[in-house]
């Protein structure tokens, strides 16, 4: 009876891990791999994953086979041997060897995982609660990368997106066949970027800088995920590559560098509050929002709420401090002065003391926020 | 062989006190034992309901239940509860009571201290409950509360910094109670290289809780310097570093994961070794593994940080390390398959148990050699793949072993049997259904799903339904244990002195349930290895 | 409190039930949760505060008042003077890891994160931080300080401690050969030398913090200074009240020249602590 059982699960294990070295999709294994790096991890993976099941096997083996012969119910008289010097010595040795043989590729493959010299472009990566920034340092542009699909709040069974958590509004687009090394930093706290299929997982740290590459075969679209615990929206900091032939690619980045030549605002400019208000809506909802919330009520215990806050409604010289410097206090609110253009961070705190219930209607102009720049906090 | 002669003249104040005095005021090891055990299995509850919160959020894709910063903290104490409340206390308890009747001593060495260690549990797992409802929550930075997330939560973080503190202390006066008492109140003749493996794992158990504790003291420590007092020990701009959390965390954090394995190893080398009726194979090759796995685990801690981006030459000596363990592991593995080997086996709930514990610890192990090659754990750190890993060695291995435990010792400790056809039902069902709910998650994690999320994208529904059902009927059955257990302390058949036949250590040979003291003074013994007792004389009145 | 009954002759001593243990763990909560409010700056913090230290206090007096008692009735013979030598080592042994903790903080700062921190790539980020040590400036400038100096009070304290391993010696023989004069006066001297060493750290802590503006957020130099100077603080002023309870022992006769593991017990700390400082004072002082 017990035997019967034991022999079940380890089939299933066995069945199961079978299936999971052929198949060709990811439900049992890694992503299918796009790149050298991931390649190498997976053929790593499949050969210890044979070894282990190996072991695995005649280990249970060997012991259903007592199991099942040498029990009481059989009236099977128990010897009284109790040491064995030379199997000891053989059961000792052996795993070592296996392990010897494990060692030699596994070195082969974290030396070339760490080899990120050579490279044809860099890109510098910067994690922050809880969206990524990609800046194209060859080029002198970048951009900042969120979610976008949207969030279900707790109405179940809504029917959700294809890529649901996993679709970004503006992907990191790069070139196939192109060496690309990865400069990564974080500006709160520890966040990882992680793209299966690119074979590559590396912690952002802040104040600190990490490296790591990669090179894609073929264009196509790449997903994976922030997986470093980094706080409330951990699981909402998805990553979007989008490879593309490197002739798609210089047609992007053209477009791009024009569109950037343009869309620099004039910090001279004088704005109406109309006008601020729908700017600051528009980046409130892309970096305050997962802290202070839509409805401005924050999360208490958390988050203060802005909605009536003292700060929003009182001195707007306050108000300036702790959104471009930060807070002192809790390093959750950042200084955003370092992330936000002057005429972003006038629109935003236009439209905090404008929302809600807050109705100061007063306008503050990108140019008081230029003046705070080269003060010190 | 008489030993009710010497019960009779046991400690002086031989009467038992009574009423809340007795437990509040306790100096006896089993009455301590006991409150151990009974606190560990209701903190056991505690984290298994907030595993099944997390379960129940996890069925499907979207936010049902839990908001995501609600979410974080479930996780972070079902981590710390189930580490510190529910597993370390078992074992602590489980020493408590056996080690001296193993060993022959009439109590712990310090049994004053000994309560101080137990009654400092309950107030510390008071904060950390606690910790939910205060502004902001309980604190959620998963259970190694990595700086600097760490340092940005809110007031629920200094309840478990402060819970920790008061954790670490009761842990360490445990840890030197039980080396104590094993090095000093040996009965004669217990020799230490006859000693019971459970008494070996428990004292190299100790010896690394004593080593580690204060480590995490003072990661902990820092992070509240950080928090509150303008230090910047995980901060950059300050000079500081946040990976150098990690490295003071985990060199805590590994030693710890086999504070909570060795002494399971000690109780699966007693059980097999009854029911195999024969002797523990290779016994003293168990001490030098068990030896070396207490050193190497000093040396390996980095494994948990292959992605945070260190030399190649650190990866390579933290990876190599790491494989090494896998070698005086499996020499364990392996003896105890040989102390099966041809042995005339019965199968009671505790030896299922602890081949389960075999069984399934194995596979949890591989899944760790599998992790430890570095390069394969870029794809699989922070996956699904590692909670599975961690599950197979805690869950099939600390809890199963714990489980073997208390039914094998049930019997000694209350006197009356448990129903077997339950415990076996309980075996079963907890077999099929872990299985159920961990085995999927190492599909999980190789596809790409993160841990420590609490929704997920779509292609991960499947397994994730499949690990819920099963977490809950894991769950359900852990019912019939309980049941089993209160049935059988009060219903329970009269168990005899010996109800194992093949159980020949020291505790077995005093009557049954066992004398409220015992061993004072202690016997005169003559031993064979894993403290098998070939001959017990009164010591009498030196 | 329950009077411990004569022990059998070849029995180890069992304690009685004892209320101190749980007294102790009351004491531990109303820390645990005052330090908590307290930190946040919320009502009932102090109050808990000073409620759990004076609950400590209580269980301190009783746990080792029961203790001398049980003592001085000879409940404990060989076996349990063992268990007590092997306890205060192992507990040591914990203090040797806490200690080594914070030493490898400073290790980890002062040789990798530093020069990390320090080097070209991050010119761009810290352009004008440079790791010497000890250090100026943190990466991310604050207010200048004033870095220690060794072979000032830092030496003299190292002086002060080295006289007091030494003076503890000399009570040492004095209690081996029966000199109870001895015996005493070595004591008052150890924990005077002690308290003047924690003076001194005092006025010290006093003056970098106000007058060199070395504070705990100065950056690396200044939180290592504090974390490991202070730690070891503490330890002295353990050290000393453990030695003042000692020498108030040994006014009231207690102790001979077989006994008296309680004097022993504290002179392995005291040289503990003193043998730390040496460390420091190279480590973190000199170098
Ligand atoms: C009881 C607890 C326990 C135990 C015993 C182990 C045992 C092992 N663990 Fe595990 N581990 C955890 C608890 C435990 N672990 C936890 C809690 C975490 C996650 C923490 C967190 O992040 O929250 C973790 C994470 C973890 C990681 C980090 C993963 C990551 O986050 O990226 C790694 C990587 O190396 C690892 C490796 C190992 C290895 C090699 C062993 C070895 O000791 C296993 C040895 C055993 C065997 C190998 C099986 C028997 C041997 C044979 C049959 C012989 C033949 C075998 C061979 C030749 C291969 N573990
Ligand atoms: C030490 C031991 C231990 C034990 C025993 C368990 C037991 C379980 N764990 Fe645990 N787990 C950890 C240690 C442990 N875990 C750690 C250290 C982490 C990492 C935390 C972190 O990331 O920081 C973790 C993380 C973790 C996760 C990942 C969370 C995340 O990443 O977000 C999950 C998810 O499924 C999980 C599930 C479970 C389940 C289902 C059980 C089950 O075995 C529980 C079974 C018990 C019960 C269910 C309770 C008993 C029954 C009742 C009270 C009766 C009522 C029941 C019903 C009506 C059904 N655990
Ligand atoms: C990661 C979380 C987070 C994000 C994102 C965030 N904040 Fe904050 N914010 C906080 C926290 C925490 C505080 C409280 C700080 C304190 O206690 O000193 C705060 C405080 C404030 C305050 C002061 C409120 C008061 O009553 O004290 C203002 C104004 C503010 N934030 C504006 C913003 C703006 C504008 C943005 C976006 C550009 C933003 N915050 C983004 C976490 C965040
Ligand atoms: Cu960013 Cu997790
Ligand atoms: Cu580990």
């Amino acid at each position: 009876m017990s035997c019967l059982r034991l022999c079940g699960i380890s089939a299933i294990w066995f069945v199961l891990h079978s299936t999971a070295v052929q198949g060709e999709t990811a439900a049992f294994n890694l992503q299918a791999p796009a790149t050298s790096l991931a390649r190498l991890e997976y053929d790593l993976h499949s050969m210890l994953l044979w070894v282990t099941g190996l072991i695995f096997l005649l280990v249970s083996g060997v012991m259903l086979f007592a199991i099942v012969r040498h029990r009481k119910s059989r009236a099977y008289r128990a010897r009284t041997f109790h040491e064995n010097t030379t199997v000891e010595i053989i059961w000792t040795v052996i795993p070592l060897l296996i392990l010897l043989a494990i060692a030699w590729p596994a070195t082969r493959a974290v030396l070339s995982q760490k080899s990120t010299h050579g490279e044809d472009m860099t890109i510098r990566i910067t994690g922050y609660q809880w969206k990524w920034r990609y800046d194209y340092l060859d080029d002198n542009f970048g951009f900042v990368s969120h979610l976008s699909t949207p969030r279900t709040g707790t109405a179940a069974g809504a029917a959700l997106p294809e890529h649901y958590l996993l679709e970004v509004d503006e992907p990191l687009v790069l070139p196939t066949g192109r060496k690309v090394r990865l400069l990564l930093t974080a500006n709160d706290v520890i966040h990882s970027w992680w793209v299966p299929q690119l074979g590559v997982k590396q912690d952002a740290i802040p104040g600190f800088l990490r490296d790591a590459w990669f090179m894609v075969d073929k264009p196509g679209i790449y997903r994976g995920q922030c997986s470093e615990l980094c706080g409330k929206d951990h699981g909402f900091m998805p990553i979007v590559v989008d490879a593309r032939s490197p002739e798609d690619y210089a047609r992007w980045r053209d477009a791009r560098l024009k569109q950037a030549a343009t869309a620099a605002d004039d910090p001279a400019k004088a704005w109406t509050l109309a006008a601020l208000r729908q700017r600051g809506e528009t980046v409130y909802s892309q970096n305050c929002l997962p802290c202070h919330q839509a409805s401005g009520k924050g999360i208490p215990g958390n988050f203060p709420a802005l909605d009536g806050s003292p700060v929003v409604n009182g001195d707007k010289a306050a108000h300036l401090r702790i959104v471009f410097f930060g807070s002192q206090r809790n390093p959750a609110m950042q200084a955003w002065g370092k992330q936000l253009s002057d005429t972003d961070i006038a629109a935003v705190i236009t439209y905090e003391r404008n929302a809600w219930g807050n109705h100061s209607g007063q306008v503050i102009q990108p140019a008081e926020i230029h003046a705070l720049r080269g003060s010190s906090g | 062989m008489d030993l009710a002669s010497n019960t009779a003249h046991g400690m002086v104040s031989a009467h038992k006190p009574q009423g809340l005095a007795r437990w509040l005021f306790a100096t006896n090891h089993k009455d301590i034992g006991s409150m151990y055990l009974w606190f560990a299995f209701c903190m056991f509850l505690v984290g298994g309901v907030l595993a099944l919160c997390i379960r129940a959020e996890l069925f499907s894709p979207g936010l049902q239940f839990f908001q995501p910063e609600l979410f974080n903290q479930l996780t972070t104490l079902h981590g710390l509860i189930m580490v510190f409340g529910a597993i370390m206390p078992a074992f602590t308890g489980l020493a408590n009571w056996m080690l001296p009747l193993m060993i022959g001593a009439p109590d712990m060495a310090f049994a004053r201290m000994n309560n101080w260690s137990f009654w400092l549990l309950p107030p510390a797992m008071t904060l950390l409950l606690l910790s939910f409802i205060v502004p902001g929550g309980a604190a959620a930075a998963g259970w190694t509360l990595y700086a600097p997330l760490s340092v940005q939560l809110g007031m629920g973080m200094d309840l478990t910094i402060f819970a920790i503190h008061i954790l670490g202390i009761s842990s360490i006066m445990g840890a030197i109670n039980i080396v104590v008492t094993i090095i000093n109140l040996r009965a004669p003749g217990m020799r230490m290289m006859n000693m019971p493996m459970f008494a070996w794992a428990s004292l190299i158990t100790a010896y690394l809780i004593i080593a580690v504790m204060p480590v995490l003291a003072g990661a902990v420590t820092m992070v509240l310097a950080d928090r509150h007092f303008g230090s910047h020990f995980f901060n950059a701009a300050g000079g500081g570093d946040p990976v150098l959390y990690q490295h003071v965390f985990w060199f805590f954090g590994h030693p710890e994961v086999y504070i909570m394995a060795l002494p399971a190893f000690g109780i699966v080398s007693q059980v097999i070794p009854t029911f195999a009726r024969k002797p523990l194979f290779g016994y003293s090759s168990m001490v030098y593994a068990t030896s070396s796995i207490g050193v190497l685990s000093f040396m390996v801690w980095a494994h948990h940080m292959f992605v945070t981006g260190m030399p190649a030459t650190a990866q390579l000596f933290f990876m190599y390390a790491t494989m090494l363990i896998a070698v005086p592991t499996g020499v364990k593995v392996f003896n105890w398959i040989a102390t099966m080997w041809q042995g005339s086996m019965s199968f009671e709930t505790p030896m299922l148990f602890a081949i389960g514990f075999i069984l399934l610890f194995t596979i949890g192990g591989l899944s760790g050699v599998t992790l430890s090659v570095a390069a394969v754990d870029v794809q699989l750190h922070g996956s699904y793949y590692v909670v599975a890993h961690f599950h197979y060695v805690l869950v099939a291995g600390a809890l199963f072993s714990l489980f073997s435990a208390v039914y094998y010792w049930f019997p000694k400790m209350t006197g009356r049997m448990y129903v077997e056809r339950l415990g076996q039902l309980h075996f079963w069902w907890s077999l099929l259904w872990f299985n159920v709910t961990f085995f999927p998650m190492h599909f999980l994690g190789l596809a790409g799903m993160p841990r420590r999320i609490p929704d997920y994208a779509l292609q991960f529904t499947d397994f994730n339904r499949i690990a819920s059902i099963g977490a809950f009927m894991f769950g359900l059955g852990q019912l019939i244990f309980l049941v089993n257990i209160l049935y059988s302390l009060r219903h329970g058949k009269t168990a005899p002195q010996q109800p194992w036949e093949g159980a020949n250590t020291l505790e077995w040979q005093i009557p049954t349930p066992a004398p409220y003291h015992s061993f004072n003074p202690p016997p005169q013994l003559e031993t064979a290895e894993n403290g098998v007792v070939l001959s017990m004389r009164d010591s009498g009145q030196a | 409190m329950e009077h411990p009954e004569q022990p059998l002759a070849g029995a180890y001593f069992v304690p009685a039930p004892s209320c101190w243990p749980a007294l102790g763990a009351l004491a531990l909560f109303c820390l645990g949760l005052g330090a908590a409010l307290a930190v946040n700056a919320m009502a009932w913090g102090g109050g808990l505060l000073l409620l759990g230290a004076l609950c400590l206090l209580r269980m301190l007096v009783g746990w080792f008042g029961d203790v001398i008692g049980e003592n001085q009735q000879g409940c404990y013979r060989q076996q349990e003077d063992l268990s007590f030598r092997w306890g205060m080592g192992w507990f040591i042994f914990s203090e040797v890891m806490l200690f080594a903790a914070c030493f490898g903080v400073l290790f980890w700062l002062r040789l990798v994160a530093l020069p990390t921190l320090g080097s070209l790539d991050y010119k761009w980020l810290y352009p004008d931080f440079s790791p010497s040590w000890p250090l100026q400036t943190a990466p991310q400038p604050t207010q200048s300080y004033r870095a220690m100096e060794a072979w000032g009070l830092p030496a003299f304290n190292t002086l002060i401690l080295l006289t007091s391993g030494a003076t503890l010696t000399w009570a040492h023989w004095g209690l081996l050969q029966g000199r109870r004069r001895q015996l005493q006066a070595g004591l008052l001297c150890t924990f005077s030398l002690g308290g003047l060493f924690l003076l001194l750290q005092a006025f010290e802590y006093h003056h970098a913090w106000t007058a060199w503006r070395l504070t705990l957020s100065a950056g690396a130099y200044g939180m290592t200074f504090y974390l490991l100077t202070g730690l070891h603080g503490l330890h002295v002023l353990l050290g000393s009240l453990i030695l003042l309870v000692v020498w108030r022992r040994v006014r009231r006769g207690h102790f001979d020249r077989q006994h008296h593991f309680a004097f022993e017990a504290a002179a392995w700390y005291w040289h503990f602590v003193d043998v730390v400082w040496l460390l420091l004072f190279v480590l973190v002082y000199c170098l």
